[in-house]
C-alpha cells in the first residue's frame, strides 16, 4: 500500500473541499461592495453565516494534515511564503470576525462591511499568490540533518504570473459566490447574481486559458507533461471538457437555472484542480520534493489514516446535514 | 540577526497564543453552562433557563468567532515562524493537531450553525444534541491539544531516528506523563474563569436593580459552578506541581526562586530572584514550608537551580513572580466560592451588596491567573521547546528579521481592533441583557419547529 499516494490524495481533497466550500463564501465577500442596500447584503450574509466556521475548518485541516503526512513539506513551504501566508491570515480574521461584528456594530461608517469584503478580497488573492508561487516551486537548499531551507527572498512571490492567479482565483471564487447567491435568494439580488455570475463566467474564462497557456509557456516541465506524446492525447479531454463546462454554465445563466450554474461552477474548479495536479504530480514541494521525500515514517501515516477513514465520513455526514437544516431561500435573517 | 528572528518570533507566539486562549477558555466553560441550561429548558420547560441560554449563547458565538480566527493563525504559525521544531516534530505532533481538527474543529463547527441559527429550523431535541456537540468539541479541542503541549514538556513515546523524533507508542505519546494533570487542570481553569465572568455579570445586574428573576438565577448557578471549581483547582494544581516537581525540577525550583538544593527547604514568600549572581535578593521565606507543600513531607530534599548550568535555567524572576501570581489569585477564587456558600443562607447572596461588588471585581481575573498560569509552565520549560530535547532557539524558522518584525507589529495593531471590538460588543451585549420578547420554540407543533419561521 502505498500510504503517501493515499496521503496526497487526502490532502488534495481537503485542499478541494477547501476551495469549493469557502470559496463561495469568500466569493460572497468580495461581491459586497457591488450590493449597496443593507438589506441585501444582510441577506449575502446569513447565506453563509451557519455554515462559514465550518469550510474554513477545511483549511486547518489541510495544514494540520499536511504536517502530520508530508511534516518536510510543511516545514519548507511554509517559511518560504511567510509574507503571503501571514496576509492571508491578516485577511481571514478580519472577515471572519465580521460575520459576528457586523450585526452587533452601530458605527455610521460600515467598517464591519469593509472588513468583510477587504478581508475576503485581500485573503483570496494570497491564496491565488500562494497557488502561482506553488506552480512556480521554491529554491531549497538541505541544511543540517533532514532540514530544508528555503533560499529565496522574501518577496519573490511578487510575480506578475503569481499576481494574475492571484486576480483569477478572486473571479473564481466571486462566481462561485454568485452562483451560490443565484441558488440562494430571490428578488432583484438574484438578479443582481445573474448578472453578476454572467461576466465573472467571462472573466474566468479568459483568465483559464490565460493560466492554461502561461503555465507550459513559463515551466517546460509542465510542457513537457502536457505536449508530449502520447500524453496529449490522453489529456486532451481535460481542455475540452472544461470548455463544454464553461458553455453549459452560459447557457444555464442564460436560462435563469438556479443549481445548475453553482454545480457547473464547482465542476469548473474541479476541472482546474485536476489540470493542476497533473501539472505537478509528484511534487510536494514543486521540484524539490517529491510525495515520497516529504513523507512521515509510515506509521505516523497509518495512525492517522486510521482516524480519517473513520471520522471523514461521519463528518462529511453532519457536514451535509447542517447545509440541509439551512438549505432553501436565505429568508428574513438568522440574526 | 538570527538572535534577533528567535526573539520575535517567541514574542510573536506568545503574544499571538496568549491573546487566543482567552475566547475557547470562555467557549469551554460556556458551553458547558449553555448544556446544563438547555437540559433544564428541554427537561423541565424552564424559561428562564431559556432565556439564559439564549443570553450566554450570545456572548458564546461572539468570543467563539474570536477563537477560530485567532486560532488558524497558531496552525499556520507552526510552519512558518518554527520550521525547524515541526520538521523535528512533525511525525509525532503532526497526527496530534490534525486529530484535534478532525475529531474537534470540525465537530464544533458543524453543529456551531444550528445551534445559533437553528432554534426553528430543528426539534428541541436535536438542537440540544447540537449544543452537545459544539460542547463536546470544545473540550476535544483542548484534549488534543494539551496533549501535544504536554507531550514538548514530557516527551514519552518516541524514538529519534535520522535527527527527527518518530512515534514508537502512541499511547504513551498521547498520555504523557504530564497530560492527565495539565488537561485538567485547564479544563478546570475554564469552567472557574467562566464562572466568574457569569457571576460578575449576574452581581452587576443585581447591583444594579435590573433583571432580577434573570440575575439570581445566573449567580446561583455561577456560585454552585465556582464552588466546585475552585477548590477542586486547588488540588488538581498541586498533584500538577508534583508531576511538575519529578518531571521537570528545574521548572519548580523556578517557580519556588531556590537555587540550592535543600533539605528540608524553605518556602520563598518573596524575593527578587538575581539570575547573574544565582541568588534572591531582599528574601522572605518560611522554613521547612517549602518541603511541605512540594514533597507533602517536612524534610522533602527539593532541587535547586544550580544543579543545572545556567544556560539551562529557564529566566527565573518571571516564573517565580507568575507563579505567586497564579496562586494568590487561585486563593481569592476560593474565599470568594465558600463565602458565596456561607451567604447562601436566608438569600443573603442576593441582598449582600459588598459581596456582589466583590463578584464583579473578580469578574475578570480568571483569565489573569489562566495566563499567569500558562507563563509559569511556558517560560518555566524554557530554554527547550521540546524539554531536554531540543532548544528553543533550534526551532525557529531562519526567516529575515524584519518579515517577523513586520508581522509582529501587524499582530499587535490587528488584535488590539479585536479586542476593543470584542470588549465593546461585549459590555453592550451585557447592558442591554437578556431578550423577554420573542418567544421562545414551541415544543408541540411539529410542523412549525421543523419547518416554520426561518
Amino acid at each position: 500500500m502505498d500510504l503517501p499516494l493515499i496521503w496526497s490524495a487526502i490532502i488534495a481533497l481537503g485542499v478541494f473541499m477547501y476551495v469549493l466550500l469557502d470559496g463561495f463564501d469568500l466569493g460572497v465577500g468580495i461581491l459586497f461592495p457591488l450590493v449597496r442596500a443593507k438589506r441585501d447584503r444582510d441577506a449575502m450574509m446569513n447565506s453563509v453565516a451557519p455554515i462559514w466556521d465550518g469550510n474554513e475548518t477545511w483549511l486547518i485541516l489541510g495544514g494540520a494534515s499536511l504536517l502530520g503526512a508530508f511534516p518536510l513539506a510543511y516545514a519548507t513551504l511554509l517559511p518560504a511564503f511567510y509574507i503571503p501566508i501571514m496576509v492571508m491570515l491578516f485577511g481571514l480574521i478580519f472577515r471572519g470576525v465580521a460575520f459576528e461584528f457586523r450585526f452587533k456594530s452601530t458605527l455610521r461608517w460600515p467598517w464591519w462591511d469593509a472588513s468583510f469584503f477587504l478581508g475576503s478580497l485581500v485573503a483570496t488573492v494570497m491564496q491565488g499568490i500562494l497557488l502561482g508561487a506553488f506552480i512556480t516551486g521554491v529554491p531549497v537548499e538541505a541544511i543540517e540533518a533532514g532540514n530544508w531551507r528555503y533560499t529565496g527572498g522574501a518577496l519573490d512571490w511578487l510575480t506578475p504570473f503569481n499576481l494574475m492567479c492571484g486576480a483569477g482565483l478572486a473571479c473564481g471564487y466571486a462566481l462561485l459566490g454568485a452562483t451560490w447567491l443565484v441558488l440562494k435568494t430571490e428578488g432583484h439580488l438574484q438578479r443582481f447574481s445573474y448578472r453578476a455570475a454572467w461576466w465573472l463566467a467571462g472573466l474566468v474564462a479568459v483568465f483559464l486559458v490565460v493560466v492554461s497557456l502561461w503555465t507550459p509557456f513559463a515551466h517546460p516541465a509542465i510542457r513537457e507533461r502536457w505536449f508530449s506524446w502520447p500524453n496529449l492525447l490522453y489529456l486532451s479531454p481535460v481542455p475540452l471538457v472544461t470548455g463544454a463546462v464553461v458553455l453549459a454554465l452560459f447557457a444555464a445563466l442564460h436560462r435563469r437555472r438556479e443549481t445548475a450554474p453553482f454545480v457547473l461552477t464547482m465542476a469548473l474548479f474541479a476541472l482546474s484542480f485536476l489540470g493542476l495536479a497533473i501539472s505537478l504530480w509528484p511534487y510536494v514541494v514543486p521540484r524539490a520534493l517529491t510525495i515520497w521525500d516529504a513523507a512521515s515514517p509510515r506509521d505516523s501515516q497509518i495512525f492517522l489514516l486510521v482516524g480519517v477513514a473513520f471520522l471523514l465520513p461521519i463528518i462529511l455526514g453532519y457536514t451535509v446535514y447542517s447545509y440541509r437544516v439551512f438549505r432553501g431561500k436565505v429568508s428574513e435573517g438568522y440574526h | 540577526m538570527d538572535l534577533d528572528v528567535l526573539l520575535l518570533s517567541r514574542l510573536q507566539f506568545a503574544f499571538t497564543i496568549g491573546f487566543h486562549i482567552l475566547f475557547p477558555t470562555l467557549t469551554i466553560g460556556l458551553g458547558l453552562f449553555l448544556v446544563v441550561l438547555e437540559a433544564q429548558w428541554l427537561f423541565r420547560r424552564d424559561e428562564l433557563a431559556y432565556r439564559l441560554l439564549r443570553f450566554w449563547s450570545g456572548i458564546f458565538a461572539l468570543a467563539f468567532g474570536v477563537g477560530v480566527v485567532s486560532g488558524l493563525v497558531l496552525s499556520y504559525q507552526l510552519g512558518t515562524n518554527w520550521s525547524r521544531f515541526s520538521t523535528f516534530t512533525g511525525n509525532l505532533l503532526g497526527p496530534i493537531i490534525s486529530y484535534e481538527v478532525l475529531t474537534a474543529f470540525f465537530l464544533e463547527a458543524g453543529f456551531l450553525g444550528i445551534l445559533l441559527f437553528g432554534w426553528h429550523r430543528v426539534g428541541p431535541r436535536v438542537h440540544f444534541f447540537a449544543t452537545c456537540m459544539v460542547a463536546l468539541g470544545t473540550i476535544i479541542s483542548a484534549f488534543w491539544i494539551l496533549s501535544g503541549n504536554s507531550w514538548m514538556q514530557t516527551p514519552a513515546g518516541f524514538a529519534i531516528e535520522g535527527g527527527r523524533v518518530v512515534a514508537t507508542d502512541w499511547w504513551a505519546a498521547v498520555f504523557n506523563p504530564s497530560f492527565p494533570y495539565r488537561f485538567a487542570h485547564m479544563v478546570m481553569a475554564c469552567l472557574l474563569s467562566t464562572s466568574l465572568v457569569v457571576g460578575g455579570i449576574a452581581a452587576w445586574y443585581l447591583l444594579k436593580g435590573v433583571h432580577e428573576e434573570f440575575a439570581r438565577r445566573a449567580f446561583s448557578l455561577a456560585l454552585w459552578m465556582a464552588l466546585l471549581a475552585a477548590p477542586a483547582q486547588v488540588v488538581i494544581g498541586d498533584l500538577h506541581g508534583l508531576n511538575t516537581l519529578h518531571h521537570q525540577p528545574v521548572k519548580v525550583a523556578a517557580m519556588e526562586a531556590l537555587w540550592e538544593t535543600e533539605a528540608p527547604a524553605p518556602f520563598v514568600v518573596f524575593a527578587i530572584p538575581d539570575q547573574e549572581g544565582e541568588r534572591n535578593h531582599a528574601e522572605l521565606s518560611i522554613p521547612y514550608l517549602g518541603s511541605l507543600i512540594l514533597t507533602h513531607s517536612l524534610d522533602g530534599a527539593v532541587k535547586g537551580l544550580k544543579e543545572v548550568p545556567p544556560q539551562d535555567r529557564p529566566p527565573v524572576a518571571i516564573v517565580f513572580f507568575a507563579f505567586r501570581l497564579m496562586v494568590g489569585l487561585g486563593m481569592l477564587f476560593v474565599l470568594v466560592a465558600v463565602l458565596g456558600l456561607v451567604l447562601r443562607r436566608g438569600g443573603a447572596l442576593y441582598r449582600a451588596r459588598w459581596f456582589q461588588r466583590l463578584c464583579v471585581a473578580v469578574s475578570p481575573l480568571g483569565f489573569v491567573a489562566l495566563l499567569a498560569g500558562w507563563t509559569v509552565t511556558e517560560v518555566g520549560r524554557q530554554p527547550w521547546v521540546v524539554y531536554g530535547l531540543q532548544r528553543t532557539a533550534d526551532g525557529v524558522s531562519l526567516l529575515p528579521a524584519a518579515s517577523v518584525a513586520t508581522t509582529l507589529a501587524l499582530f499587535l495593531l490587528a488584535y488590539s481592533v479585536l479586542l476593543t471590538a470584542f470588549l465593546i460588543f461585549f459590555f453592550r451585549m451585557v447592558r442591554r441583557g437578556p431578550d423577554y420578547a420573542t418567544d421562545p420554540p414551541h415544543f408541540q407543533d411539529k410542523a412549525r419547529t421543523l419547518y416554520g419561521r426561518a
